[in-house]
């Protein structure tokens, strides 16, 4: 099944030119910050760069890169390229560590906001005569607006009822006929179970769609949705420091999300050395926004782990694809130099039948050798009588491990349930030789 | 006869036998035979006890990793070559024999034995006159 494109005329461009758009749009982005922000002037000049130095696409990797602390210490405004008269909106991300990181659109960054969300939504399989459900929080954060503009921009009806009063979205769910659900993926787990409790009929929602991101979830979590709402679940991907949602969407192939990237060019790096990585390596996330006035950045590390495919992709679309996150560069660890992120761990776990995605890394140092030590906990039909299949059990979740990461690991089959379980961030990792 | 026997997966940890008996004895459950299979890593527990089902949910709700296999319990006299006599008749009948635990006092010796074919096991010993223990005698009812 192939969805309608939006804008077949970017979303289907040729790679050469995609590259030829990125170029003049890189180069026009890069005077303005350069003339119009001090910090991103003073940085480059520091390097011995002008915006002469930056001709094309390849040039990008030369520019400093620009983190969420940089934002944070030029709070409010510091980071905005046009006069305050010229922006219209301002969103801010909840500053669970000190000050909010605040973002500014102007006029046009509204518009291309409106833009990339349609295609998000075109995408998603939404058109005009769908009723959008958008129960992201509206607000400060950026998830409720983001959807709600590309929803108007498509034509669909839209239903602004906010995040959370359950009872009231269930209601209107019915009584309006919704057709599409925005939300967070935990909150679209939580409505499918208030559904089956309030003992509403499926057969009386016209539910079909369900586009759904703001925080990473699996593949496993996707095909019970998917199963519980009965409706097609899309992945979206956005952060408010490129644009809010809109920055990456899925195709009804759910084979990768597309990047809008005629606004926004990705990269992946080693978050270690920093280096570009070659096409196909899982490694951060990095995004230099080129078409936006308000608050553009250059080289925006996300700390999202992933990597990119350039292939065309059945539906049509050229957009390069990146994989769902899998996890934060902040979580990787190095261990006989060899770079690791506990999200590797997990998806092993995960396709195993036998083990539970419920496990403990335990990283230390015997000898000046990095040693790694796995607990797990087997799903509980696996606990055998018999030692010999237990052994092999561990060899085999031994085996699957290395293989996915290059890395050999002690593998500590453990009893069920004694792995602590968090709602947030689980404690995933100790990393004892950080004692020494 | 073919008996039921729970098995529980227990790390190397201490304290955490005494943990299974405990939640055992305090649900009035008796334990007639028992082993432990060890490893550096972990332990599997092994045993017989008075009432398996009901022990299986209790430890189950205590998060304790519990399966039930089938295992077959049978008598020898408490005599030099004895048990010989009867593994012979397995090796012959060409089952093989997962694991064993056994003990002997006065005349009598039980075994509780674990194979890969059970049935056919029972047959034989019941066509060479063996003494199997059912489960009536160690069951409660």
């Amino acid at each position: 099944m192939t969805n309608k494109i939006w804008n077949p005329h970017f979303e289907t461009m040729s790679r050469e030119d995609m590259r030829q758009v990125q170029s003049e749009r890189l180069r026009d982005a890069v005077e303005r910050v350069y003339y119009n922000v001090p910090y991103y002037r003073e940085k480059m000049q520091s390097q011995g760069l002008g915006p002469e130095h930056i001709k094309s696409v390849d040039d990008l990797s030369k520019l400093p890169f620009t983190v969420k602390q940089d934002l944070r210490d030029n709070y409010p405004f510091g980071l905005f390229a046009v006069p305050m008269s010229e922006i219209i909106r301002v969103h801010a991300s909840s500053g669970t560590t000190g000050k909010p990181t605040v973002v500014g659109y102007t006029r046009a960054d509204i518009g291309v906001w409106s833009e990339v969300m349609a295609r998000t939504l075109t995408s998603a399989g939404a058109g005009k005569n769908d009723f959008i459900q958008i129960a992201y929080g509206y607000g400060l954060f950026t998830g409720g607006l983001g959807v709600h503009y590309g929803g108007e921009k498509i034509g669909a009806s839209v239903i602004p009822i906010s995040g959370g009063n359950t009872k009231r979205q269930l209601q209107l769910m019915e009584d309006f006929g919704s057709t599409v659900l925005a939300c967070t993926p935990s909150y679209a787990a939580y409505l499918a179970e208030a559904i089956e409790e309030s003992g509403i009929k499926r057969e009386d929602l016209k539910l079909r769609i369900g586009v759904f991101g703001a925080e990473p979830w699996t593949e496993n979590m996707r095909r019970e949705i998917e199963k519980r709402l009965q409706i097609k679940a899309i992945d979206i991907y956005g952060l408010s420091e490129i644009i809010g949602p809109g920055v990456s969407f899925e195709c009804p192939h759910q084979c990768g999300l597309h990047i809008n990237e005629d606004h926004f060019i990705p990269e992946i790096i080693d978050p270690e050395t920093l280096e570009v990585l070659p096409e196909g390596e899982l490694g951060e996330l990095v995004f230099s926004t080129i078409t936006k006035e308000g608050l553009p950045i250059i080289r925006y590390r996300t700390r999202d782990l992933t990597r990119l495919n350039f292939e065309k992709c059945a539906c049509g679309r050229t957009l390069v694809r990146m994989n769902k996150c899998t996890g934060r560069s902040d979580d990787m660890l190095i261990i006989r130099g060899v770079n690791l992120f506990p999200s590797q761990i997990e998806s092993v776990l995960l396709e195993m039948d036998e083990t539970t995605p419920h496990y403990l890394l335990i990283v230390d140092r015997l000898n000046n050798l990095d040693t790694l030590e796995l607990q797990v906990e087997v799903e509980d039909r696996f606990y055998s009588d018999t030692i010999g299949e237990l052994q092999n059990l561990r060899k085999k979740i031994q085996h699957q491990v290395e293989s996915a990461t290059g890395l050999s690991v002690n593998v500590k089959l453990v009893e069920p349930k004694t792995i602590e379980r968090s709602e947030g961030k689980a404690k995933r990792v100790i990393d004892k030789r950080k004692l020494f | 006869m073919i008996i039921k026997q729970l098995s529980v997966f227990l790390e190397n940890k201490a304290g955490r036998l005494h943990e299974v008996f405990d939640v055992l004895g305090g649900a009035n459950i008796n334990v007639s035979a028992c082993s432990v299979a060890d490893t550096s890593e972990f332990g599997i527990l092994r045993m017989i006890v008075s009432e398996p089902d009901r022990a299986r949910e209790i430890l189950k709700e205590k998060l304790f990793s519990v399966n039930v296999s089938e295992i077959i319990s049978f008598a020898t006299p408490n005599t030099p070559g004895a048990l010989s006599k009867t593994l012979e008749i397995l090796a012959a009948a060409e089952i093989g024999i997962e694991y064993l635990y056994g003990f002997s006092v006065g005349e009598k010796s039980f075994i509780a034995l674990r194979c890969d074919k059970p049935e056919k096991a029972v047959m034989e010993f019941q066509r060479h006159k063996l003494e199997l223990i059912s489960s009536s005698d160690l069951y409660k009812f």
